[in-house]
């Protein structure tokens, strides 16, 4: 018996692990020609882990505090033998994370794999999504330089629109009621302990679902292979499909790679809060199309504030996208087709307003 | 089924070197990761060595202005990011030594009553001139130059002979 067998023996002996990973060699996954959807999940989370990495070799320099932030990634990316790679990899692999999780949503959505019984995989995958945004927009302050301020200014003002109890969340998100160091030591706070650990709970969630309820077929395909088993096509989890998702994490690696060397991200200019802001200041573009739509409410709609109007809307959207799964009937309805149709509508305005927002002066 | 010959790939042509095509997929795939796996590795282990801290000033720093110590007393001064000790001895000349203890890196003091420089964590001792002569410290004190310019007092580091 080779020594690597011996190891394996004793601690499957103490561990169970042919029980631990007995659900993984029973597990398969449809094969059909929209199979390549199924790998976003995995980039997604493969990126994830991306990010705990690079954070972490971060968190080794970085100093939180109004004083020292900037200077210290100052340093990291110029001092620091590899800082200027590490602090690329993690804003990019940050970038690449929100795109694949929105295309891993949307390729959900039109296989419609949100249906009963996978309706709590739905809202746990979108409560991932707003993490990943709160993540997105926290980290965005930490270096600490004017375009980061001037977006987490006017971010938690628009938190302070809605009515009641908007401003008691700016003044907490804010650790006050301006943006100032206090500021940047509760995001820090939110970035690398609170978002991480509700994260990692959640995504522990997610993947025990997926787990536990298989993978989805897109609807008229169960239906075809319902009515005829032998049309039904299918690949082992362990190691079949999970070889391949190594070769797409693989892939996305080599992208991520060549994105951080060859476009390193910038650092721009210490905050001020004394400076006038910059013309053309955007915020970061996964939330372009909300800016892109406050922008276009007119400043008074009926009776209410634009603004308000604009966040209360955003937030009812939110809600119910979070609870979409539980607007479909499992028996065959015009509701289907709905949904479908408001998939396609969702992903056209995203998209839309994005890039007119990237366009517009 | 697979038989033997069809495992072996290309083994049946005779014109071909009978390598299994496995093989020779398994050690490309297998190079070409290991060698990504040396691309990510050697950044990450670089980026953790931190950068050498500038030494600034160190080689004359001004440790203290004449008559801002009394006869038979000791202050510590920053010599680059570094503790030292300027002492004056009861004769009213001035000395300057390292001021971290060859022992465990404790910083050191002068101690008027023993007219000794003193180590309060394990008890080591050195005379005025950095020599350990007591306690655990195995080696003596960096003994410093001292020049007294105008006001201020020039502490320097011994050029090596």
């Amino acid at each position: 018996m080779s020594p690597l067998r011996n190891l394996r023996d004793w601690l499957d002996q103490r561990l169970g692990w042919d029980d631990l990973i007995a659900p993984l060699r029973k597990k398969s996954v449809p094969l059909h020609k929209l199979s390549y959807w199924y790998f976003l999940g995995g980039i997604t989370l493969f990126l994830f882990v991306i990010q705990v990495l690079t954070g972490i070799l971060l968190l080794l320099y970085y100093r939180p505090g109004a004083n020292e932030a900037f200077e210290s990634v100052q340093y990291i990316m110029t001092q620091v033998k590899f800082g200027w790679l590490i602090r690329s990899i993690h804003s990019w692999s940050a970038n690449l994370m929100i795109f694949t999780a929105f295309a891993h949503m949307f390729s959900v959505l039109f296989l419609k794999a949100y249906r009963k019984p996978r309706e709590l995989t739905w809202v746990s995958g979108v409560i991932l999504l707003f993490l990943v945004m709160g993540f997105g927009f926290s980290g965005y302050l930490l270096p600490w330089n004017t375009l980061a301020f001037f977006a987490t200014k006017v971010g938690t003002e628009i938190a302070a629109q809605v009515p009641i109890i908007g401003k008691p969340i700016m003044i907490f998100l804010r650790g006050g009621e301006e943006v100032t160091g206090a500021t940047l030591t509760r995001f820090f706070g939110f970035h690398v302990a609170v978002l991480p650990g509700l994260a990692t709970l959640l995504i522990l969630l997610h993947l025990v679902l997926v787990q536990r309820l298989g993978i989805s077929i897109p609807p008229k395909l169960e239906a075809q292979w319902t009515a005829n088993p032998s049309a039904k096509c299918e690949m082992k989890f362990f190691p079949n499909f999970m070889l391949r998702e190594l070769m797409a994490w693989y892939v996305a690696l080599g992208v991520l790679g060549a994105l951080a060397a060859i476009f390193p991200w910038n650092l721009g200019v210490k905050a001020d809060a004394f400076a006038p802001a910059p013309a053309g200041i955007k915020p970061e573009w996964y939330f372009l199309f909300m800016f892109q739509t406050l922008k276009l409410i007119p400043p008074r709609v009926w009776f209410m504030d634009g603004e308000v109007l604009g966040v209360l809307a955003f937030g009812l959207v939110g809600l119910l996208w979070l609870l979409l799964p539980f607007f479909e009937s499992d028996q065959p309805s015009p509701t289907k087709r709905w949904i479908t149709g408001l998939a396609v509508f969702a992903l056209a305005y995203v998209a839309g307003m994005s890039v007119y927002g990237h366009l517009a002066k | 089924m697979s038989t033997p010959g069809e495992e072996m790939g290309n083994a049946g042509n005779p014109l071909s070197p009978p390598v299994p095509r496995r093989r020779f997929v398994e050690v490309l795939l297998g190079s070409g990761f290991l060698a990504t796996a040396i691309a990510f590795l050697y950044p990450v282990l670089r980026y953790l060595v931190p950068p050498k801290a500038s030494d600034l000033g160190s080689d004359a720093v001004v440790a203290g202005h004449v008559g801002e110590l009394k006869p038979n007393s000791g202050k510590i001064f920053r010599f680059g990011n570094r503790p030292g000790l300027l002492i004056r001895t009861a004769s009213g000349e001035y000395r300057a030594i390292s001021a971290i203890c060859t022992h465990l890196t404790c910083t050191v003091q002068y101690r008027d009553d023993l007219r000794e420089v003193w180590c309060a964590c394990h008890n080591g001792k050195y005379d005025l001139n950095g020599r350990n002569i007591s306690g655990p410290p195995p080696r003596p004190l960096e003994a410093f130059e001292v020049q007294v310019r105008g006001d201020a007092i020039f502490v320097r580091r011994r050029r090596e002979a």
